[in-house]
């Protein structure tokens, strides 16, 4: 008996040394990553003995009244704003003091991006590529927010960012090659026009399924807390994207699993024609960040030194304490939906016309430069002619390349490609060689 | 959406909790003849012991689930592994030990969320990290259905390769179970396989699962891997303990044959070998028994070389007939080997009808179905 649990503690005893060994090699490879978890409320100590609620769901008194809650829509979270529509300082020490540089350089990549928008825009009317989406009055929101985050932080978007893109420095070619599906498209022609993506900028591809980047990007955040990089992940979405079930997963998980990532909500007050208050009844999306535990905030998306201050301290925060930030942009979209739609049909020509010439965050940024005599009137005319140029010789250029081959058709569907469907591709091109003229061969790449 | 139920599902009660109860009832034991599952539709059939792979150990189907996940863990640091209830093992006990071993922010539980569940680890394998979810029940797959669809299966294409999401496995149990009725007990892969970009995987036993697993997690493409739960517990064999590979996409001929050749894969590969015992028996026929093992891309050669020789096919799964995967087979051999087909090509599947509770022995695609399916190709 002796000898027998003799062996079996020797036996237990270097089978624990094994399992040291086997987790060593691991921890070492990960250097030693810290782990923490940040002071979220956990569950309340179970104690019987007094007489109060202990129930494990929540942490709350008891109440001898009946009463509802009642949702308070009428006077919503407030709208943080730092400069007024005539591009005025409210309150000084919510300034950024940026540089002139750095609001030249803001002010110039949305004007940019609007002279792109406006050059596509009439593209797609004239049938010269088949699809745009503008992102008239929302400029602001991109920048400031891009501005305000490191250029490593990984972006997961809708499909009304392309400022951030642009501020990111994305080459006008390359969003040009997208929307033509040309040969120098990274996406391999693949994809609708706007659906960009940039492994170089930290900008994960686009797809068109609503809200569906939203979970996502609270796994891509996961990840990056893990690797304990100095980190953080950005969402974008539309306030009508935010009814997806996907909106409410996203929330939760990130706030349960403790994930650095700012949620960025657009709220233009519609979703192609759906005015807000057929998208929800609660106070816009803000209201909803707390009832997932999330720190939130609501700011005036034309003014974008709010949106960069608001983005700044939520990134700092995200990533010093692994919780997920709520960011809501109220903004306008003046444009039309897309090229596909004609808005006129469900709001009035006054409406826009009010968000387009008195509140547009690129005439409340020109403000704010001109009262500094940082701009004026001779820089905005050439800026617009260089600006001009710049986009309509990138038009040119994208519009002589040839499509990808369609070899393309085929690849990266999965990582190699299997039996069956490198066989469908040699049917295919046995079939257009032999009816070749049926096809628009001479348009694509060889 | 997932199911609110508990480990007893396989019969065995294994928390005290549970254990009390039925102890503490006294009607139990007399009630217990009536309440007495049908006999199981297959008798699990362990493999040769695999020796090239170093030691092994005698390993049930969730344990054998378990020592892959932890040769991952163990050898992959950024690998993580989530789902409903994982972190004290999973109601499966599929991940028991391996929070405690590896830590609670590499084996953690998710809020109830299937589509959260996929999108989170979509994003977690597009940060360039492994992830391993867990969906509780296949049945509870389709609130996913987006994500693993339009997200997961087309990351790398849309994107000209620029980003993917190859680093994503999803397991979930799968197949029936005696009495799992309509949301305990569907096999779903079919959904599946019309969606170009990812991988669907099942294996038929213990040393299979380990093997496909692994191959799954290592592969650079989203896997889809269905594990038939009615094995977690009855089928057990020698599994190596080291890590292994089984390639996808490569079907296994487990049984040489000359005049019909059976397709299957997970549970039904069983039924399928007592088919061909049967039939060799009583009919003095000779089967070859293949395991698909991979749905999608699936092994049209395999599966062709074999039909151009016995000349007969019957293929058979737990999923309904129609627009099942026996459907596209069945259409490819047609089209491979039709100088060579001596019959009709035969699908003992599913009925076209939810999966039923009390009438599960009437539904299944049992023995004696796929029995009478061969005699009247035979006799064709």
């Amino acid at each position: 008996m002796a000898a027998v649990s003799g062996l079996s503690k020797m036996s237990g005893l270097s089978f624990t040394a094994v399992r040291q060994m086997a987790r060593l090699k691991p921890l070492r490879m990960q250097q030693h990553r810290s782990f923490t978890v940040t002071a979220v409320p956990q569950q309340q100590h179970f104690d019987s003995s007094l007489d109060k609620p202990q129930f494990p769901g929540a942490s709350a008194e008891f109440v001898d009244n009946l009463e509802f809650i009642q949702p308070n829509v009428i006077s919503g979270i407030p709208i943080y704003r730092v400069m007024d529509r005539q591009g005025k300082i409210l309150n000084p020490s919510e300034d950024p003091q940026l540089d002139k540089e750095t609001v030249l350089n803001f002010y110039q990549k949305m004007t940019m991006l609007n002279t792109m928008d406006r050059i596509l825009y009439e593209s797609q009317r004239q049938g010269r590529i088949s699809f745009y989406m503008t992102n008239y009055g929302e400029e602001g929101t991109h920048i400031g927010s891009a501005a305000a985050l490191h250029s490593n932080d990984m972006v997961f978007g809708q499909y009304r960012e392309a400022g951030v893109l642009m501020y990111r420095g994305f080459p006008l070619d390359m969003f040009m090659a997208q929307c033509y599906a040309n040969v120098d498209d990274l996406g391999k022609g693949r994809q609708m026009p706007v659906h960009y993506g940039s492994k170089d900028h930290n900008f994960v591809t686009i797809s068109s399924p609503l809200a569906t980047q939203i979970p996502q990007a609270a796994g891509a955040a996961y990840a990056i807390k893990r690797e304990n990089a100095n980190r953080a992940v950005i969402c974008y979405f539309g306030e009508g994207a935010a009814s997806e079930g996907d909106a409410h997963a996203g929330f939760n998980f990130s706030a349960t699993l403790e994930c650095p990532i700012i949620f960025f909500c657009r709220n233009n007050g519609y979703a192609i024609s759906t005015p807000t208050n057929e998208q929800y009844r609660g106070d816009g999306i803000a209201a909803r960040g707390p009832g997932y535990g999330m720190q939130s905030i609501r700011v005036d998306g034309n003014d974008v030194f709010a949106v960069y201050n608001a983005t700044k301290e939520a990134r700092r925060r995200a990533v010093a304490e692994n919780q997920p930030f709520l960011i809501e942009a109220m903004t306008y979209r003046i444009g039309h939906h897309s090229t596909s739609d004609d808005s006129s049909a469900y709001r009035s020509v006054d409406e826009v016309n009010y968000w387009d010439k008195q509140d547009h965050p690129i005439s409340r940024l020109r403000h704010y430069m001109t009262a500094r005599d940082w701009w004026g009137e001779d820089d905005e005319r050439s800026w617009r002619k260089q600006s001009r140029k710049m986009v309509m010789e990138a038009f040119e250029r994208a519009e002589k390349r040839l499509k990808p081959n369609p070899e393309f058709m085929f690849t990266d569907v999965y990582e190699e490609m299997p039996k069956n469907l490198s066989k469908q591709r040699e049917s295919m091109w046995r079939h257009v060689q032999q009816y070749k003229e049926h096809y628009p061969l001479d348009l694509f790449d060889k | 959406m997932a199911a609110l139920m508990l480990i007893c599902l396989l019969g065995g009660a294994h928390s005290s909790y549970g254990a009390s109860l039925l102890k503490l009832s006294p009607d139990c034991e007399s009630d217990s003849k009536t309440q007495r599952r049908h006999a199981a539709h297959f008798t699990f059939q362990p493999d040769p012991v695999p020796t090239q792979y170093g030691p092994t150990q005698k390993m049930n189907l969730f344990q054998s689930i378990t020592s892959a996940l932890d040769n991952t863990l163990a050898n992959d640091p950024t690998a993580v592994i989530f789902g409903e209830d994982v972190a004290f093992g999973g109601v499966f006990r599929c991940t028991v030990g391996l929070r405690d071993k590896y830590g609670k922010d590499r084996v953690f539980n998710t809020p109830l969320c299937e589509q959260g569940i996929v999108g989170f680890g979509i994003g977690v394998a597009c940060a360039g990290a492994t992830a391993i979810a867990e969906i509780q029940f296949a049945d509870y797959i389709y609130p996913a259905f987006d994500q693993i669809v339009n997200e997961a299966a087309k990351y790398r294409y849309r994107s000209g390769n620029l980003f993917d999401c190859g680093n994503l496995t999803i397991r979930a149990p799968w197949g029936c179970v005696g009495h799992g009725s309509l949301y305990h007990s569907q096999s779903p892969e079919a959904f599946f396989v019309h969606c170009p970009g990812v991988k669907v995987v099942i294996p038929r036993s213990p040393v299979q699962a380990k093997g496909l697993l692994l191959s799954c997690i290592a592969d650079n493409n989203p896997c889809i891997f269905f594990e038939p739960k009615i094995m977690y517990r009855a089928a057990v064999e020698q599994v190596p303990l080291e890590p292994y590979i089984i390639p996808l996409s490569q079907a296994e001929i487990l049984q040489e044959g000359s005049d019909v050749t059976l397709v299957a894969w997970g549970t039904q590969i069983h039924v399928m070998k007592e088919v061909a015992d049967m039939a060799q028996e009583k009919l003095g026929v000779s089967c070859e028994v293949i395991d698909l093992q991979t749905i999608l891309p699936w092994d049209v050669e395999t599966v062709c070389k074999s039909v151009v020789k016995t000349g007969r096919l019957l293929i058979s799964h737990e999923a309904p007939i129609t627009g099942g995967f026996a459907g596209e087979i069945s259409s490819t051999v047609q089209e491979e080997c039709f100088l060579n087909l001596e019959a009709p090509i035969s699908r003992v599947c599913g009925y076209d009808t939810p999966f039923p509770h009390i009438f599960e022995p009437f539904y299944i695609p049992d023995k004696w179905k796929c029995f009478d399916a061969i005699k009247r190709m035979i006799n064709f």
